[in-house]
């Protein structure tokens, strides 16, 4: 038996520990860590509540607009205002374009590598000693994508700069729409790069996704979980807000049931946080950091639904959809990223037919002195959820659970693993000393360490909401 | 090769459509193929941040973020990058610290978090010993040739270090004690980052400003820069954000946020904030977010070398400072007999009829074309009669005064 510690974990967004344990060639045990800590939620407090969604945008760079939208949608129940049909569509149209462009990055810029050799060159050089089973002239043309890719997904972002001003952190969106106007060269320089996105995707994005499967096939086993899948839904529709992708929680790849927000709890006995209780609604008390804490090995807390670990992400949502059921392995993910990568491009071209020319994008709001709400969203990666409370004119309390905390949880407090933790058990290792093999799992989860780790500071009471 | 002059005037002027990079990475190859310069190698670290500068960074397009690491920088350690992990990564940073020591280059993305210690972030192992984040920036920034802060995080601590601060977050320059180059903004332009590598590579250190920001791209304010300057100027504002006309009054920190983003504009010069209505919220300013927030209210005033002024009088400042404006150049020009002693006397307006016959319509038109000619004459015999006079220039005068001559001898 073996212990290994992989620090950093590389080609990730900010930094991850993971140390497994070895047996016979297959891990049984495994435990992944955040160590970055910054505390975005405290600093919330104080503020203006208008400034909620430029502000916890810089949680992150890749995935800025899916906070953006969260922190909109909490502000909209806050202030009781909704956007203009075309103020959504264009909302809609923004976060569309990053999250084909996060799905297109870290396909080609992150996780391809763990299956192709890259150019001999550092950061390429070193690369572990892994299989690499493409053949020479396909690993070739798949590298060639790779570049493709990169400019692929600085094409997405442009595409989203044309309403959102500029990004990474959009400038545009505010509770009632989107400041830009909604132009006729502005509408059709978008749909000129959707178009030549959602070819590109179809071509090649989905053709790379379908020589990797054919090739690796036995990672559609590994890399399974027990196929817990929460999704909270994405893409309000205008006027009905009814969402695109409908919200819904999977139990053991059963049947879809209706999501209750009042039964997600978290948990601190392995987090680095002191409190008296360990249990906790996300009601009771705040949370203060301890760096020295035995037992402790994560900056993330547990997200629990009804006491159980889920996990979200494009597969979450395939699931809940039912477009997707073939398994919860590693291919199975990155499958439906990409099948979803295409979804997402032809709903953008029908947003864009909906749009009214010339019709108002934003209309203008005093937001009240007092007030409260939720946003609750999916994000690239998963479930993404924002709450806020007004008092005074100054936010007074506000959380975040995001994607990453359901993914990459430790384990809660009956130490039950987090879904990580899980997909990692009995996947085989050939090789102790490269361990590409842990890698593969956990990039299939695209995971954000900068997202996830937070204070919590939670809100004494969190409303039932039905989206 | 480019002379520094010119290299200079190329970052300075950003065509709407093409990005610096663009221009750049001919330069930089040339350059490299006449062995004037070498890739040097760089060590690029994570500390308190988003990712948010790496990601604008991949947006440095056409060539492409791939194309610059090959061109341009030879990035060993980048854990966004690299393709090994763990301690193989580590060991290729700890060979660079040895091999390279006085040649790589330091870049940090991310505030320095020095709460506990600096245990609020850690970032790789170290014979099974955790490093923090703050830890390694003292231990390799000594040793690098530049120390490179990207993202407003990294040079001043920015939103990692809003108040309160949790995690101790601090800007690098403030725990390395070296001269660091700031490259700010929330997240920093593509361009800003591959221009400042660029200078540095082909001419050495830029013109740095008091916060050490590259004076190429942050010599000017938005303010002066911004396409509805004259909106300001005109004493028109929105009075809600997506208005036309300046956005002052919804809390645009363009007067105080020296950056280019008006002449570059973002992603590809698609677009910029305040073009899309958006007021600008001051990301690459050393007081980003604390200063800049509330971002929707405007800033409390303006303070120039002689006044304060306050934004609610500010308008009506400006139509009176107009006006004044005008009338000073009218003034200045009955002075200097520019203006024709008609207009002083004033001319009586035709009083306009609508013609009812032909004849009639022929006639008004007669007596219009007199008029106009006679003034025509008048002006002419005006313009004859004025005597003709050299202009003395300030030196000629300051000469007569000290009864210096000329080196021609007049």
């Amino acid at each position: 038996m073996t212990m290994k510690t992989i620090f950093p974990m590389t080609r990730v967004h900010e930094p991850l520990r993971v140390d497994v344990e070895i047996q016979n060639g297959k891990v049984v045990d495994a435990m992944v860590g955040a160590t970055l800590f910054r505390g975005f939620e405290n600093m919330m407090v104080g503020r203006d509540p208008c400034d909620a969604a430029l502000f916890t945008q810089r949680i992150c760079g890749i995935c800025s607009s899916a906070h953006a939208t969260a922190a909109t949608l909490a502000m909209q129940q806050a202030f009781d205002v909704l956007p203009t049909p075309n103020g959504q569509h264009l909302m809609n149209l923004i976060f569309a374009a990053d999250i084909i462009q996060n799905h297109i990055r870290h396909f080609y810029v992150l996780a391809i590598y763990d299956y192709i050799k890259g150019p001999n060159m550092p950061p390429y050089t070193p690369r572990p000693e892994g299989d690499y089973r493409l053949p020479q002239k396909l690993n070739e043309e798949l590298l060639a994508h790779t570049k493709e890719g990169m400019l692929k997904a600085m094409r997405a972002h442009e595409m989203l700069a044309i309403f959102g001003a500029k990004i990474p952190m959009q400038q545009t969106i505010l509770p009632t729409g989107v400041t830009e106007q909604a132009t006729v060269d502005r509408l059709s320089a978008y749909e000129g790069i959707l178009r030549e996105l959602t070819e590109w995707v179809e071509k090649v994005y989905l053709y790379d996704v379908a020589v990797l499967t054919d090739y690796y096939k036995d990672y559609y086993s590994i890399g399974s979980t027990w196929g817990n899948m929460l999704s909270y839904g994405m893409f309000p529709q205008a006027i009905t807000g009814k969402r695109e992708y409908l919200p819904g929680v999977i139990f053991e790849k059963g049947k879809v049931q209706p999501l209750d927000v009042s039964k997600i709890g978290e948990e601190i006995r392995h987090s680095w946080y002191h409190d008296e209780i360990l249990t906790r609604n996300p009601g009771e008390g705040t949370t203060v950091p301890d760096r020295n804490k035995a037992d402790a090995y994560s900056w993330i807390k547990s997200p629990r639904y009804a006491g159980t670990a889920f996990e979200g992400g494009a597969l979450a949502r395939a699931w809940i959809s039912g477009e997707y059921w073939r398994g919860t392995g590693v291919m199975d993910r990155i499958a439906a990223r990409a099948q979803e990568t295409l979804k997402i491009c032809q709903l953008a071209q029908e947003w864009l037919a909906q749009i009214v020319l010339g019709g108002p994008t934003l209309l203008k709001y005093t937001p009240p002195m007092q007030g409260e709400g939720v946003g609750l969203t999916d994000a690239m990666r998963g479930a993404l959820g924002h709450w806020i409370k007004i008092k005074d004119g100054k936010i007074v309390h506000y959380q975040i659970v995001t994607p990453t905390a359901w993914n990459f949880s430790p384990r809660d407090n009956q130490g039950k693993p987090g879904p990580v933790e899980v997909a990692l058990l009995g996947t085989p290792v050939a090789n102790p000393e490269d361990l590409v093999e842990i890698g593969r799992v956990i990039r299939s989860f695209d995971p954000c360490f900068t997202c996830a780790v937070h204070m919590i500071d939670a809100p004494e009471n969190i409303p039932i909401i039905v989206v | 090769m480019l002379s520094r002059r010119e290299f200079i005037q190329l970052c300075m002027s950003a065509t709407v459509g093409m990005s610096l990079t663009e221009y750049l990475i001919p330069v930089m190859h040339s350059a490299i193929a006449q062995s004037k310069t070498t890739k040097p190698p760089v060590i690029w670290l994570e500390l308190g941040s988003c990712t948010g500068n790496s990601v604008s960074l991949e947006n440095a397009i056409n060539p492409s973020m791939e194309q610059l690491l090959t061109e341009i920088l030879d990035v060993r350690y980048h854990w966004l990058l690299n393709v090994a992990n763990g301690d193989d990564a580590t060991k290729a940073l700890e060979d660079t610290l040895q091999k390279e020591e006085g040649k790589f280059w330091l870049i940090i993305e991310g505030a320095v978090m020095t709460a506990d210690n600096g245990r609020y972030n850690e970032i790789f192992l170290r014979n099974g010993q955790m490093v923090t984040g703050m830890e390694a920036v003292m231990e390799i920034a000594p040793k690098a040739k530049y120390v490179i802060s990207v993202g407003d995080c990294a040079a001043f601590g920015g939103p990692s270090a809003a108040y309160p601060n949790p995690g101790g977050a601090k800007g690098v320059w403030e725990v390395v004690k070296r001269q660091v180059i700031n490259i700010p903004g929330c997240p920093a332009h593509p361009d800003w980052m591959s221009g400042t590598f660029s200078h540095l590579l082909l001419y050495g250190m830029p013109e740095l400003d008091s916060y050490n920001r590259p004076l190429l791209f942050f010599g000017k304010t938005i303010h002066d820069l911004c396409q509805r300057r004259q909106q300001f100027e005109d004493g028109k504002f929105a009075d809600f954000p997506g208005g036309e006309g300046c956005l002052y009054k919804v809390g645009c920190k363009g007067p105080v946020t020296h950056a280019d983003c008006p002449l570059r504009q973002w992603n590809h010069g698609v677009n910029w904030p305040v073009k899309a209505g958006a007021p600008c919220i001051g990301c690459a300013s050393p007081h980003f977010p604390d200063g800049m927030m509330p971002f929707y209210n405007h800033l409390p005033d303006i303070k120039t070398s002689f006044t304060t002024l306050n934004v609610k009088k500010i308008g009506a400042r400006m139509v009176a400072l107009g006006t004044g404006a005008v009338g000073i150049h009218l003034a200045f020009g009955v002075l200097k007999k520019r203006i024709h002693k008609h207009y002083l006397k004033g001319t009586k307006p035709i009083e306009v009829s609508v013609p009812e016959t032909l004849e009639q319509a022929k006639h008004d038109l007669n007596e219009l074309m007199k008029q106009k000619n006679t003034l025509l004459v008048k002006t002419k015999k005006l313009e004859a009669n004025r005597p003709i006079r050299h202009r003395k220039c300030w030196r000629h005068k300051l000469a007569e005064f000290l009864h210096i001559k000329d080196k021609s001898g007049e």
